[in-house]
Parts: structure tokens; C-alpha cells; sequence
């Protein structure tokens, strides 16, 4: 089991035929996930590493019955490619796409509250379920059958910890990169309560970063699960102002702080790692291990 | 990205948005003519990128053509913060009788640009917002159809605004809100929004920021970029595809993705060293890129000693190597750089750095504990 992508799941992807998009596209082939269908508009009745290609999601789904998206495309389409998948019903949709106008996120996250999807990202490194398979970029080999939920807003930071997991024997059931963005799909608290449900996650490790609330927003829940969560916060020494590379992680007046956040979540009895390298100890001392 | 308060209200205008009429100088005699086509007199507005422009004496009056031309002569080459002025907004001078605020601001929590009205104005509004909330009316923007005009009229008489200002202003609001949109803009605001002896209402200042993630649809607007802080570095970086953030201490820092690279920050800062700045590289970087990134950080001169770590995923141990390398014979001699390589590639990057005679770190603690000591044994 694992929450968000299983190994049942079907998989389209849009922007396939892009420079990116082909790569990851044979990469998730590689870690046995099930691409059932790319979508390039014009490139319709193509079949290109085996995959069948269309010319818009709704065909794609009709003819494959995909039930999960990837979306690849260029920063200036990948909202109306979000909103596309939506439209014709796909459930999931992981945006890996960097540099999209916020406003055109604005105009998707209004849109999807008024369609059942779920959006992971944008500028994200997308999902993985060690053993079923990926969506997204994340480098499937660092990864270990096991029962750690893990919740990032990086990439390689993610890697990163994840590559220690591993090293200490703690297999992950589901990691998801939420997204350096001001404004994504999916926020720590939802995948929270994804991982509170899923019966084969026994505790769920989230790295979050500088800017807006959504650590504090996960830290008001989490006295309610009854999983051990464990936290990092990166960005304890970034100044006021300064965007650190991720559209998101930036401070503006108070909030947003990483000590705000290391508060928040200590506060909400989250113990909080100071350094990544005590992320492992931390979780096996929560699971008696 | 920021832009100037002529090329703000430049934008307002083309949305019917009155503002009063302005030209911009770049020396003291092109004010002056600037004045005598005005024939009234001007007020000297410096044009740079921060607030607080008044209280540093970046706006200044000249009743007479001469005096406008000495006003300039005294704001020109005026540093406010740290920056320049290079360029002035003359304008008649106004009489101006009350002074309101309204803006639009993209809203991370409610995802939505938020649209801001309060009869405060002509002040610094997040010290409003920070002390009497209750005094700014907000309202998510709907993103199926803007701002609608009953919805800003009605902003602004929740606001306490006199009618004519309900009815004028309003029209200009829901124009603003409409500008906010076709610009791309991440924060479009009137501060003051004012209400003239002569009962007209007119944008008396504007201040617009740009998404640069937008700039390549809005291809005036990019050619627009200038320096936007006092540091240059972050202006050239920007332009050779770097992600660079120019910090305060000696240890430069390059990684690969922004998390990792923060945290690589907090890292240095825990073995005792100060990061001089915040470089990623991006996945996927070739020698090249690392080569050209490592050269980039040590132009900053306060930098003593660089630390590259690197997760590779798509990114390659052996480039990163091969990238320092091809760096070390045009840094300074003597400046000692720490690799950190982990993930695809390590193996044979290590040894590149191995045979070169170049120091690595088997993690990320290692390597800036070893780069903080090297730079304090210098």
C-alpha cells in the first residue's frame, strides 16, 4: 500500500515528446510504472518508447483509461495542461514544470476547486512508492521498500534524506515533493492525513522550508494523528526578503520564519531535527526501533 | 521583478487609470526643460527601486524652471540605500486634498490576488495592516471573472471613502485589478489614491512588481530589467541562468536545487562559518555551468573559500569534477574549494578530484566542516 501512487496506477503524461518529458518518461518506464499514454497536441497517433501518443487528455483517457497525469510542459502552458487533465477527469495530477506564472496558478487552483483533482506541485519532483513505481523525476535507486511516509517542498533535499532513510534501513511506503511554489496543489496537512490513513505508513518524516504557513498549518493537525511525525526546517540562516531559489521560500515581514516554523511544530510536540543527519535516530527512537 | 514608478504609472495610464502627466531626466538640464514644457511648478521624484524615498530626500520641489533644475542636481547621483539615482520623474505639483490606498496582491494563503483598499493612505500600508488591521477591507479576487465594478465600489464605501470617491475610484480600482492581470503583476498598488481640490481622483503614486516567471510573454516589460538591488552580482547572474543570492559572509556556496542548497547554508553556519551566497546550479549542469558558477562566486571579494555539494540525480559527478577542474586555474591562487559529490557519478568524480590533489567531503557535514577550517587556517 501507500497513498497517492500505486502500482495499479495508470499513467498518462503530457509534454512526453519534450526534451524532459521523454527522458523522465523512459526513466518511470524503468522503475516498472505503468505510462499508458503521452499527449502532445500534434503529435496525435505517434508511439514513441512504445507509449501511444494524443492529441488531448480527454482521447488519451478515453482510449487508455489513465487515471493519473504527469505534467512535463513548457512553464507558459502547464497551467491550462493542469486544468486539461482535470477537465477530462484524470483524479491525479503531478506538475513537475518550474516558472509558472502565478497568476496562471491563481486562474488552476480556482479551477480545481471545482473539479475532484488532486494537484501535487508544481516545481516539484513529483511522487514515488518504492517497489510500485514513480511519477515525476525523483532518481528511483536511492529508495527503499518500507513503511516511512515522506513529505518535502525540494528535491534534492529530499535525496538527500531519503539517501539516509535508506542507508538506516527505514524504507519509505510513499514520498511526495510538494513543491517549491507560493502556490501548489497539495500542502503538508492533506498529505498528513493521506499518510494518518494509509495502513502500511507507521510515521511520516516532512523537510519543509522559509516562507508562508503551510508548516504551521500541518503543526495544528498533527496532534490529532497518531503517527509519529518527525520535521526538518531548511533556511534558519536565510535573510528577510531574499528568495532562496524556490519561488516560495521567501521571508516577508514575520512570517514565514524557519524558527516561526521549528516553533510551531515543537509547539505541536513534532520533534524537529536540527541537522538532516539526526532525521534517521529520530525516527527510530518515535518507533522504538 | 521591479520597475520604476513612471513605467508603473505608464501602465496604469494604458488602463485609463488617470495619473498626472510626468517625463523622466537623467541630467539636471533635461529637468529643467522638462519643467518649462510644464510651465508650473514640479515636483523632482527620484526613480529607484525602495521605499521611503521621501523621508531620504529623494523628492524635491522646484517652483521656478531654475529651481527644477537644481532640485534635480541635488536628488540626481543621491544614493537612497544603498542605490543610485540615475533618473528623476518630473511632474507638475500637485494640491492634493485626501489620500487613500488601494492595491492588489497575489496571496500565497488564499491563492488569489487580494485586492486592498483602506482610507489610510499615502502611508506605508503594512505598518497599517500591522497595527490597525480593521482599517484595510480586503476581498480574494474571483479568477473566473476579476474584479467586477460593484465589487470595488463597494470596497471602497465599506472603506468609510466619500462618494465622489465610491464612484471614481471604483473605476479605477477595477481598472487596477484588470492591469494586475494583463501585466502579470504579483503586487500592483495606488499609494496615494488621490482625491484633488478639483473633486478629481487620480494615481499619484504606483508601484508595480513584475512575475519574472511571466517575462517571456511580456517581452516590454522584460526589457525594462534593471539592477535591482545595490548588488550587481544578483543582476548578471540572473542573466547567465544562475540562481544567485549575494549573502554577507566569506564560505561561498554552490548546490544543486534550492532546498539542498539552503540547507547546505544552515550547515556552514552550524560548523561555524558565514556564508558569503546562495548559488544553484539547477539538475543536470554540465562542466561548463559548474566552471562558470565557481568563477562567479569568487568575484564577490569578500569570498575566501567555496564549497560545492552536490546530490547528483541528473546531475553527474564526473561534470561537477571536471567543471572544478577546468575552474582552478582561474581562481585565485590559493582560495580553497571543498567538493562534496554523492549519487550518479561519485565514484569517478572523486577520483578527478583526487588526482587533481582537491579536497572532498564524504556529506555535507564533512565537507563544511573541512572548508571552514580551511579558510581559518588561511
Amino acid at each position: 500500500m501507500s497513498i497517492l501512487y500505486h502500482s495499479s496506477t495508470k499513467v498518462l503524461v503530457t509534454g512526453m515528446t519534450g526534451r524532459e518529458g521523454l527522458f523522465h518518461t523512459k526513466n518511470m518506464i524503468a522503475a516498472n510504472t505503468n505510462i499508458v499514454a503521452g499527449v502532445t497536441p500534434g503529435k496525435g497517433g505517434q508511439t514513441i518508447e512504445g507509449v501511444p501518443v494524443f492529441d488531448t487528455v480527454r482521447e488519451a483517457v478515453a482510449k487508455t483509461a489513465a487515471n493519473a497525469a504527469v505534467i512535463f510542459v513548457p512553464p507558459l502552458g502547464a497551467a491550462d495542461s493542469i486544468m486539461e487533465c482535470a477537465e477530462a477527469g484524470v483524479p491525479l495530477v503531478v506538475c513537475i514544470t518550474e516558472g509558472i506564472p502565478v497568476n496562471d496558478m491563481a486562474r488552476a487552483a480556482a479551477f480545481l476547486k471545482e473539479h475532484p483533482t488532486t494537484l501535487i506541485g508544481p516545481n516539484c519532483p513529483g511522487l514515488a512508492t518504492p517497489g510500485q513505481g514513480k511519477m515525476g523525476i525523483m532518481p528511483y535507486h536511492i529508495f527503499k521498500e518500507g513503511d516511512i511516509g515522506f513529505i518535502s517542498r525540494s528535491g534534492t533535499l529530499t535525496y538527500e534524506v531519503v539517501a539516509l532513510l535508506t542507508a538506516a534501513g527505514l524504507g519509505q511506503s510513499t514520498c511526495v515533493g510538494i513543491g517549491g511554489d507560493p502556490i501548489i496543489g497539495t500542502t503538508f496537512k492533506p498529505c498528513l492525513e493521506m499518510f494518518e490513513k494509509d495502513p502500511h505508513t507507521a510515521a511520516v518524516v516532512m523537510c519543509g522550508e522559509i516562507g508562508g504557513s503551510d508548516e504551521e498549518d500541518a503543526a495544528a493537525y498533527i496532534p490529532t494523528m497518531t503517527k509519529p511525525v518527525i520535521a526538518f526546517v531548511s533556511g534558519r540562516t536565510a535573510p528577510p526578503g531574499k528568495r532562496m531559489g524556490h519561488a516560495g521560500a521567501i521571508i516577508s515581514g514575520n512570517t514565514g520564519t524557519a524558527a516561526g516554523k521549528v516553533a510551531a511544530l515543537q509547539a505541536a510536540g513534532v520533534p524537529v531535527a536540527e541537522t538532516i543527519f539526526e532525521i534517521p535516530d529520530m525516527v527510530k527512537k518515535a518507533l522504538n526501533r | 521583478m521591479k520597475i520604476h514608478e513612471y513605467q508603473a504609472k505608464e501602465i496604469l495610464r494604458r488602463f485609463g487609470i488617470p495619473v498626472q502627466p510626468g517625463k523622466v531626466a537623467a541630467t539636471p538640464e533635461e529637468a529643467e526643460a522638462i519643467a518649462r514644457e510644464f510651465n508650473a511648478p514640479v515636483v523632482i521624484k527620484a526613480q529607484v527601486y525602495v521605499g521611503g524615498r521621501g523621508k531620504a530626500g529623494g523628492i524635491q520641489f522646484g517652483d521656478t524652471p531654475e529651481q527644477a533644475r537644481d532640485a534635480a542636481k541635488r536628488v540626481l547621483g543621491m544614493d537612497i540605500k544603498g542605490l543610485t539615482v540615475n533618473k528623476v520623474l518630473v511632474t507638475p505639483k500637485l494640491i492634493i486634498k485626501e489620500e487613500y490606498y488601494v492595491g492588489v496582491i497575489m496571496d500565497r494563503a488564499t491563492q488569489a490576488p487580494v485586492i486592498m483598499v483602506s482610507a489610510a493612505g499615502g502611508i506605508d500600508i503594512e505598518e497599517v495592516a500591522a497595527t490597525s488591521p480593521e482599517k484595510i477591507i480586503k476581498r480574494p479576487m474571483d479568477m473566473r471573472w476579476g474584479l467586477l465594478p460593484e465589487q470595488a465600489r463597494q470596497m471602497l464605501a465599506d472603506a468609510g471613502m466619500p462618494s465622489v470617491v465610491v464612484a471614481k475610484g471604483g473605476a479605477i480600482l477595477t481598472a487596477l485589478a484588470k492591469a494586475f492581470l494583463a501585466a502579470d503583476a504579483s503586487l500592483a498598488e495606488i499609494n496615494p489614491l488621490a482625491l484633488m481640490e478639483d473633486g478629481s481622483v487620480m494615481a499619484a503614486d504606483a508601484k508595480i512588481l513584475i512575475d519574472d516567471n511571466a517575462l517571456p510573454r511580456q517581452p516590454e516589460f522584460a526589457t525594462w530589467a534593471e539592477p535591482e538591488e545595490a548588488n550587481p552580482l544578483e543582476f548578471e547572474a540572473k542573466a547567465e541562468g544562475l540562481t544567485y543570492v549575494k549573502l554577507d559572509g566569506d564560505v561561498g556556496i554552490i548546490g544543486n536545487g534550492a532546498g539542498l542548497v539552503m540547507t547546505t547554508l544552515d550547515m556552514v553556519a552550524r560548523s561555524g562559518g558565514k556564508p558569503a551566497n546562495f548559488l544553484d546550479i539547477g539538475g543536470g549542469a554540465k562542466a561548463e555551468v559548474m566552471k562558470k558558477a565557481l568563477l562567479f562566486v569568487a568575484r564577490d571579494p569578500q569570498v575566501k573559500g567555496i564549497l560545492v555539494n552536490i546530490f547528483g540525480g541528473i546531475t553527474r559527478g564526473e561534470e561537477v569534477a571536471k567543471g572544478i577542474i577546468m575552474a582552478q586555474g582561474e581562481l585565485p591562487p590559493g582560495m580553497p574549494i571543498v567538493a562534496r559529490l554523492s549519487g550518479t557519478g561519485e565514484v569517478e568524480g572523486r577520483a578527478l578530484l583526487a588526482n587533481a590533489g582537491l579536497m572532498w567531503g564524504t556529506d555535507m557535514r564533512d565537507a563544511s566542516q573541512k572548508i571552514v577550517a580551511a579558510i581559518s587556517n588561511l
